[in-house]
């Protein structure tokens, strides 16, 4: 077992040895404190870390720094998501800083949707920084305890640092080169976008642990159960960076309406089984969006539970 | 060039509602270039907006004049004998020119008749394309000749993002995701190594972000040049 870097409940569950098991969670768009509480009671105790994410597709929400410090008021473990569109360098330091002084102890560094995608497409994006360089400089401030400026950092935030990775854009002969240069800036932990079309993972895995990759970083594969083959179609035809093979769409028309949830989870249940034995695939993060009430019976079914306490 | 466009005819028509007499200003430089603010433009705005008070019945003078620049005091100057005789000066050129006639004729009203865009230049004929963002630290050379922070959605230093689909930006499918021409430039040259390691985070004080700039060229301004 190597040294901690942060100390966090997901990195000792992946330096253990063990396969990690993420879950995701969407801020709400108000103050409604209540409805986080009700979701992180589907995923406590069925995930390692949770995903508290940054204004989502650019819609806005409660803050994700806020919304992980409520996460751990309620026990736990937040990977507080940033992205470098709505602030620029002393905005991010300065959050960095308040998370970790707020127990914040794992965080995904992000580009972030483009703001005409949101419900403030009017908006001046910022982007003074990029994920590959955010990623050098949350390291840069763990390791070395300094700013950016080169200044002493008064108590360094250690963060356990994570990343995306969307093998699924293109150019594709380029991605595992991208994800290479990710491990470069610093990056501890990768999470996938949502996988569909397995082939090309299998493919795109391969070519990593050719490189030697999933021994500088783990890599969590991402899940997302299709609630129905609508779902589906959406997503293939409409949200940028998804490969969603007609076969998956076929398999999920294939079955009465009413059962299509069920035959998303079934997907879904597959592709776990295969990443547990998948080489370089160090866990699975699973994106139930807006759809955490069935993490608990996802979990129970993936035969992850219990997580494990390390 | 810089690039603008004219602004609609409702909106200029807005501008001078309470003129009776104006002049129209245009501008022998990029304007002229793009095809917004030369001679012939500003002879088509001349008969627009005269047929359309016409129409309200409220007609309207309009004198023309087009400058040689407008973002040069000297042909600034060359309108100094007429320009008080107007209610209004509207002026096609680019931001820049409306600013320079305000700044010499502080009495006289000066409207922009464009908006100004970008820096680019024609991709073929009536279609211009933006190519620098004068940030101020030019290193396209770095990235096959291409500038990902003028021509990337995101100015992504180290792209490309997980919303390149197919040479296509996430954010509009009529813009190329430069980051993909950039690693297939450099993939086809045999230079991926170009792209391995983490570009570092740009100095911003030379772009807009450093305050508004003033570039001196002290062999000029000495008079040695």
């Amino acid at each position: 077992m190597s040294e901690l870097k942060s100390g966090s409940n997901l990195e000792k569950v992946l330096n253990a040895g063990h396969f990690a098991f993420t879950g995701e969670c969407g801020p709400p768009k108000g103050a409604n404190v209540a409805y986080l509480k009700e979701k992180f009671e589907y995923l406590k105790g069925n995930v390692d870390a949770v995903n508290v994410t940054d204004n989502q597709t650019a819609v806005v929400r409660m803050s994700s720094v806020a919304g992980s410090a409520l996460m751990i008021g309620e026990g736990l473990e937040p990977n507080f998501q940033m992205v470098c569109r709505d602030r620029n360098r002393l905005a991010m330091m300065s959050d960095i800083l308040g998370a970790y002084a707020l127990g914040i102890r794992n965080m995904l560094c992000l580009s972030g949707d483009h703001q005409t995608f949101g419900n403030h497409p009017e908006a001046k994006n910022v982007h003074d920084i990029d994920s590959m360089q955010l990623i050098s400089m949350v390291k840069k401030m763990r390791d070395e305890g300094k700013f950016l400026n080169d200044q002493d950092i008064d108590v360094p935030p250690k963060m356990f640092i994570g990343a995306a990775c969307n093998p699924f854009a293109d150019p594709y002969e380029y991605r595992v080169y991208r994800l290479a240069n990710k491990i470069e800036a610093g990056v501890d932990f990768i999470q996938t976008q949502c996988i569909f079309n397995m082939d090309k993972f299998r493919d795109f895995m391969k070519k990593a642990v050719d490189m030697g990759l999933h021994e500088k970083c783990y890599i969590l594969a991402g899940v997302t159960p299709m609630k129905n083959a609508g779902m589906a179609n959406f997503m293939s035809k409409f949200v940028p960076g998804m490969d969603i093979p007609d076969s998956l769409i076929k398999r999920l028309k294939g079955v009465d309406k009413k059962d299509q949830a069920e035959e998303g989870i079934r997907f879904a249940l597959e592709q776990i089984e295969e990443f547990k034995e998948m080489e370089g695939v160090a866990g699975v993060h699973l994106m139930a969006i807006e759809w955490e009430h069935m993490v608990p019976e996802i979990a129970q079914r993936a035969n992850v539970l219990p997580r494990p306490v390390v | 060039m810089i690039v603008a466009d004219r602004k609609s005819l409702k909106e200029i028509l807005a501008m001078v509602e309470d003129n009776k007499k104006i002049l129209i200003a245009g501008c022998k430089g990029c304007v002229t270039v793009c095809n917004v603010g030369g001679l012939k433009e500003v002879e088509i705005l001349a008969s627009s907006l005269k047929i359309a008070r016409k129409k309200q019945g409220n007609d309207i003078d309009i004198d023309i004049k087009v400058l040689e620049r407008q973002c040069d005091t000297e042909y600034v100057a060359e309108i100094s004998d007429i320009v008080g005789d107007y209610d209004a000066v509207l002026s096609l050129a680019c931001g820049v020119g409306p600013q320079f006639l305000s700044e010499m004729y502080k009495d006289q009203i000066f409207y922009p008749g464009v908006n100004t865009t970008f820096f680019g230049g024609a991709t073929r004929h009536g279609v211009w394309e933006e190519r620098c963002a004068g940030c101020g630290t030019c290193a396209i050379h770095n990235f096959g000749g291409l500038c990902p922070i003028a021509r990337c959605a995101k100015s992504l230093m180290n792209g490309p993002c997980g919303g390149s689909s197919k040479g296509i930006c996430e954010v509009n499918k009529d813009t190329e995701c430069i980051w993909d021409a950039i690693v297939k430039k450099k993939m086809e040259a045999g230079k991926l190594e170009d792209l391995i390691g983490v570009k570092g985070i740009k100095n911003w004080r030379t772009a807009r972000d450093g305050g508004p700039r003033r570039s001196i060229r002290e062999e000029l301004v000495q008079g040695n040049i």
